[in-house]
């Protein structure tokens, strides 16, 4: 019988709302390639990492109070006195930068695997409006501790707007709403931070997740699975969302949360990158620290802005840094979507454009030396060059045939066992078995000793090979 | 809906029409709730001006005050350093401050009213960090070039000891200096140069 009235209770719900019509259309009839591969465990992570941040911020909304007289002390407040305000805190904090951890993976997969392509273009778009939106996000956030670098890093990128001619001071006054970041800034920004961008972000979720599923996932081989189709009119090489890949990021949840929770309790400062030092000491409008930084997250773009010696040129191009994320997928002009058969001069690039972004992000948490600067101006250009020569590259590339379907990986058990059947092998080339010299001479138990000595040669021979290897791959 | 009969050209219009006021509407009612946010009465009526005894200084001494919230430097430049100010000139930007903002009776080449006293507003003209006082020479972080002055930690920019920007740093003018006056040879008042400046 009750079982039955739950039933009707269903019914009665189904009826007038389309339930069973959205769960079916994006998770149970959600065809999703079957190659998907680690790298595409990062969406659902992020959305992980949103949802944890609104819980856990509107739980310190409870008792974060947003003036520039109570601030610093609130945090301090909720840190100490509130019971687990430390945990929901950290979670806070430790979010944040596993949320850009988390988008910048998501980004290059994009990258590697072509999916920002035909017909992928507004899903790309929309995502990069996210990555926007999420950085203005942790940077209002940011001001909120109100610390020393929560204020003069405010107090910076507020000034950017200033660079812009004519209207920029105005409008960097009508920003701050104060001649100086201040308390009305400091208002404003929680309002942002707590109301308008978090509904932004996640409208453009919403927008995100309906673009992609219109046109369908793309997949490492970066071949159209909707090609080859049974009599239902299911892809061959498509298999629900649900279970297959709701069980698979579960199990990426796992081990994110490892992670997530080793930092949150044993390092949430992360040795000052996750939570800066000098923002434990409450904003002074009279003394900028003696080395200021951005979060890690920004340096990259800091750093090209450090780099450029000229005040509205270094704002174009760290705002340009960002721009042309937004055209790749009209830069790019190859057709052929995976790194896996595109042609060398497209992957050497992209590890530049790699290294280039790891380079500017380290040099942005340094203090700006002129050789340091220096450096900075070389990775620069080569950061731009990766998009700017991108339509002339893209047009050389000698690119593999693509497969009609989706490849076969070797599974993680099959890895291993091959790594199993040659580890003896690469034991013996690494390492050489000596005779030690000393003997026992006794003639009851007459004993030689050897030793196992790794040896530079056979060390430097399996370098060179893997490095050839690694190389050979890129072409 | 029944289209037979009808001038479509008037619902045109109509619609058009509508969409018109509704936009006008819409734009009006935009600008208080952007204007909302420019400083208010309270914090334009924040800019009082401020008063310093600038007896206690002593000579290669800095200190700093607060007007409308940021840092005001205030230098007491000794003779030395004055001398060396008048050898720099090939290395800056804007030496006779043609680009800056000063009031008129600072536009000189020490940039302020009495030499020895330099009056300066401590945010650094590239993106308004506050930069460091280094009077020292060449010391080993900055470098043998360095001839005393303000660093910006931030980006790095070089002012010199008159607030003056060296060429090739992302600052793009010289250090601001705020309208001051003397009240008398030990007062000094930042924020008010309506009075009569010569004390």
């Amino acid at each position: 019988m009750k079982i039955n009235r739950l039933a009707l209770c269903g019914n009665w719900i189904l009826e007038r709302f389309p339930l069973a019509k959205v769960w079916n259309e994006h998770m149970t009839h959600y065809y999703a390639p079957r190659n998907f591969n680690f790298w595409y465990f990062f969406g659902s992570l992020a959305l992980l990492v949103l949802v944890n941040q609104f819980i856990t911020g509107i739980l310190l909304t409870m008792n974060y109070k947003p003036d520039a007289k109570l601030a610093f002390d609130s945090v301090e407040y909720i840190m100490r006195e509130v019971d687990w305000g430390w945990l929901i805190r950290y979670m806070h904090s430790t979010g944040a930068s596993a949320f850009f951890i988390v988008i910048y993976l998501h980004m290059f997969r994009g990258l590697m695997y072509g999916s920002f392509k035909q017909p992928r273009e507004l899903v790309w778009i929309f995502g990069m409006l996210l990555f926007v939106c999420l950085m203005a996000e942790a940077f209002m956030g940011y001001l909120l501790p109100w610390g020393q670098m929560s204020y003069w890093g405010a107090q910076v990128i507020i000034s950017l707007f200033s660079a812009i001619p004519i209207i920029g001071d105005d409008l960097s006054l009508w920003v701050r709403g104060d001649y100086v970041v201040s308390d009305a800034t400091l208002n404003r920004f929680f309002a942002f931070h707590v109301i308008s961008v978090p509904l932004i972000l996640v409208m453009l979720v919403f927008l995100h997740i309906v673009a992609l599923h219109e046109v369908g996932s793309n997949n490492p081989d970066g071949i159209d699975i909707k090609k080859y189709k049974d009599e239902q009119g299911i892809p061959l090489d498509g298999i629900p969302f649900h279970p297959y890949y709701t069980v698979k990021d579960i199990v990426g949840v796992g081990v994110f949360l490892l992670f997530f929770a080793t930092v949150i309790f044993y390092m949430p400062e992360m040795g000052g990158y996750f939570l800066e030092h000098a923002n434990f000491i409450p904003a002074d409008p009279l003394k900028t620290p003696e080395h200021i930084a951005p979060v890690w997250y920004f340096t990259p773009f800091y750093a090209i802005l450090r780099a450029i010696p000229d005040k509205f040129a270094g704002v174009i191009g760290m705002g340009g840094a960002i721009v042309v994320l937004f055209l790749l997928p009209w830069l790019d002009r190859n057709p052929v979507r995976s790194i896996r058969y595109r042609g060398g001069i497209f992957k050497k690039a992209l590890v530049l454009l790699v290294l280039s972004f790891i380079g500017l992000g380290y040099l942005g948490t340094q203090p700006a030396t002129p050789e340091l600067t220096f450096f900075a101006r070389i990775l620069t250009v080569v950061y731009f060059g990766f998009f700017i020569l991108m339509p002339i590259y893209t047009r050389w590339e000698k690119t593999k045939p693509l497969p009609t379907r989706v490849t076969e990986e070797h599974s993680l058990e099959e890895q291993l066992h091959t790594f199993e059947e040659h580890l003896p092998a690469l034991l013996d080339e690494l390492s050489e078995v000596k005779n030690t010299g000393t003997e026992i001479g006794d003639p009851a138990f007459r004993s030689s000793f050897f030793s196992r000595r790794p040896t530079a040669e056979g060390i430097s021979h399996v370098l060179t090979r893997w490095l050839k290897k690694i190389i050979t791959s890129l072409d | 809906m029944i289209n037979e009969g009808v001038d479509i050209s008037k619902r045109q219009f109509l619609t058009s029409a509508l969409t018109v006021v509704g936009a006008v509407g819409t734009g009006y009612l935009a600008i208080p709730f952007l204007a909302q946010m420019r400083p208010s009465v309270k914090a334009l009526a924040a800019g009082a001006p401020v008063e310093i005894d600038i007896s206690k200084i002593e000579p290669g001494q800095l200190i700093r005050v607060a007007w409308r919230g940021k840092p005001v430097w205030i230098l007491n430049r000794t003779p030395a350093v004055l001398e060396k100010l008048k050898t720099l000139e090939g290395d800056l930007a804007d030496p006779n401050s043609n680009n800056s903002l000063q009031p008129e009776e600072s536009k000189n080449s020490v940039r302020s009213i009495k030499p020895e006293i330099f009056v300066a507003v401590g945010l650094c003209t590239h993106l308004g960090c506050s930069p460091t006082f280094r009077p020292e020479i060449a010391p080993n972080d900055l470098g043998d070039k360095w001839q005393g002055g303000f660093f910006c930690p931030c980006h790095g920019s070089w002012f010199d000891l008159a607030g003056r920007v060296y060429q090739g740093v992302p600052a793009p003018t010289n250090l601001e200096i705020p309208p001051y006056r003397y009240l008398s040879d030990n007062l000094i008042i930042v924020g008010d140069i309506t009075g009569d400046t010569k004390a």
